[in-house]
């Protein structure tokens, strides 16, 4: 059985102590993400959670710049936006996106000058690459147990506001006439997002993070509708996603060019957007058919216009 | 601050900045801040995958920028439009970020790519520039009345015959030709804070579309030749000038906007307090 799966799990895979540690913080961070991602879909603020994890870099190269913890730097940020986002104030999901776009962009000019001081000060660049890749073979295992605590709380949130919430997400109208405060729950809910957002995005990078955040609950959603399946079926295709990427950039050091990794977030987000692509196949095959059985039925062409 | 080697970067900014005050109308107004963000950040992987690949840098942007756009236009039919936008993102971003890790690429690139370079523009990437503003302004003018409806009232636009899938297309293609334009000089982050600062604040000051694009435009050249004007004396980045401005200009508009409600409020009924709490 170990001879047959040596062509998948390289030698060495199962001691290595990087890959033991990616693959448990990996899937600590999709587990979350699947739990925050799914209100996250359910709301459309997919462009909020994109952002955050973009604005965390300006709380890294900032704390980078006055000697703090990345990490504080992140958090901190990331809270301070999203009380800006929800400042602003405006509830339609249009003008929500604007309300992110202004703080994303104010945000990203501040990480343009801190960037820039970085690279002056402190002599150096390579700061830009790593803040806004990441990586998850890169995890100093002693910032674990502050990201596990910030993760239990944002997954706490969350839990607590989990009725209240599911309500407003799908109906703001039937929410506010059950007396829940809308606005409330939805600061809350940024709260958690921008713990879990930043968390993600400096453990493995704002392009993972994303992908986590967005993907497995897209997808779920898109094959179950019942919230509690799908968070659990979003909780195992973000990790699945995340392991067998593991796995394949541990491989893929033996590819082209030799003897240098493939992104483990590469093999990670190629996989995430394909099961969502997937996911979407049957319901394009009922409608297909659910056409030309209107069509055989009305018996005539259909009216021009419609495509 | 006007020696001939800077006149190149005023040419430049005023160019991107009456492109982004005018596509940037139309984005706000359609509520796509998310694609305005994702086209121009996902087009960076073009960017690399040129220089590994070892060719010019704007046709890999206008690649990805154009694939980007087409694959969010066609997927968002079906899915939630954000999440396709969010995933398309992480897709382009996830192909960058193995262009990177493959290519000799370093970091400084990597960063003027991302926060631009708009005082290092040579004369000769003067020309696509000027080419690529034209086709997207004339774009715009073409369809300026079919696409101002549908972004306004989409199903209005759907019974006069109005294609609001098509014009989505059309708006896409716009925002990606001016994403190809304008990335080289400001970076793919800051094109970002032009498209949506500059025309969000325009559209507190008034209702008018032809208005709020000219004094879109107004603001978006304010705001990039007071970034490089600064950005030249005191030597800090212009994406740091420009972001906030951009951020400034928003708050000012929104307190403007605030400022005459309350006050026509007030004029309107002057005992009750209804008007004032429901905002």
């Amino acid at each position: 059985m170990s001879h047959f799966l040596t062509p998948v799990f390289e030698p060495g895979f199962f001691e290595s102590t990087t890959v033991h540690v990616a693959a448990l913080v990996g899937a600590a961070v999709a587990l979350v993400a699947a739990a925050v991602g799914l209100f996250t879909v359910m709301r459309g603020q997919s462009f909020a959670g994109e952002a955050l994890g973009d604005i965390g870099t300006t709380g890294g190269s900032g704390a980078f710049l006055i000697g703090v913890g990345p990490l504080w730097g992140f958090v901190a940020i990331s809270i301070v936006a999203a009380a800006a986002m929800e400042m602003i104030g405006i509830q339609r999901p249009r003008g929500r996106d604007l309300a992110t776009g202004i703080v994303l962009g104010a945000a990203l000019g501040l990480a343009a000058l801190f960037l820039y001081l970085d690279a002056t000060y402190r002599n150096t660049t390579g700061a830009t690459v790593t803040i806004l890749f990441g990586s998850i073979f890169t995890i100093a295992g002693s910032t674990t147990p502050v990201i596990i605590v910030l993760s239990a709380t944002a997954l706490a949130i969350v839990a607590a506001l989990y009725r209240p919430l599911l309500l407003s997400s799908v109906s703001t109208d039937l929410a506010a006439a059950r007396g829940i405060s809308v606005r409330l729950v939805g600061a809350l809910y940024l709260l958690a997002l921008a713990i879990s957002v930043a968390l993600a995005s400096m453990t493995i990078g704002t392009i993972l993070s994303t992908a986590l955040l967005v993907g497995p609950a897209a997808t779920a959603l898109r094959l179950t509708r019942r919230p509690g399946a799908a968070m659990l079926a979003a909780a195992g295709i973000g990790i699945g996603a995340t392991w067998l990427g593991i796995v394949l950039a541990y491989d893929s050091y033996d590819w082209p060019p030799v003897g240098h990794g493939w992104p483990v977030s590469f093999f990670v987000v190629t996989i995430v957007f394909v099961l969502y692509l997937l996911s979407g196949l049957p319901e394009l095959w009922r409608t297909r058919r659910r056409r030309r059985v209107d069509r055989a039925i009305a018996g005539e062409p259909q009216l021009a216009g419609d495509g | 601050m006007f020696s001939s080697f800077m006149i190149n970067a005023w040419t430049e900014a005023t160019i991107v900045a009456v492109v982004a005050g005018v596509v940037g109308f139309f984005t706000v107004l359609r509520g796509s801040a998310f694609v305005a963000h994702a086209v121009p950040n996902g087009s960076f992987a073009g960017a690399a995958g040129a220089s590994l690949l070892g060719i010019n840098t704007i046709v890999g942007l206008g690649v990805f920028a154009l694939l980007g756009a087409f694959g969010i236009g066609v997927l968002g039919r079906r899915g939630r439009h954000d999440v396709v936008t969010a995933l398309a993102l992480v897709f382009m971003l996830g192909l960058g970020a193995l262009f990177v890790s493959m290519s000799v690429e370093n970091a400084p690139e990597i960063y003027s790519l991302l926060f631009g370079e708009v005082l290092g523009i040579s004369s000769n990437e003067l020309g696509p520039t000027v080419a690529l503003a034209v086709v997207c302004i004339a774009v715009v003018v073409v369809v300026y009345r079919p696409l101002m409806l549908s972004s306004v009232l989409a199903e209005a636009g759907e019974a006069r015959g109005v294609s609001s899938f098509r014009m989505e297309m059309c708006f896409l293609t716009v925002v990606a030709l001016a994403t190809t334009m304008t990335v080289p000089v400001v970076g793919t982050l800051l094109i970002f804070s032009l498209m949506i600062g500059a025309p969000a604040a325009a559209r507190s000051f008034t209702d008018r579309p032809v208005h709020a694009i000219v004094l879109s435009v107004a603001i978006a050249l304010a705001t990039v030749w007071s970034a490089i004007a600064i950005s030249y004396t005191t030597n800090y980045p212009v994406g740091f000038f420009v972001g906030t401005i951009g951020a400034l200009s928003f708050a000012l508009g929104r307190g403007w906007a605030a400022w005459r409600r309350s006050r026509t409020t007030r004029r309107r009924a002057p005992a009750s307090e209804l008007g004032a709490a429901g905002t």
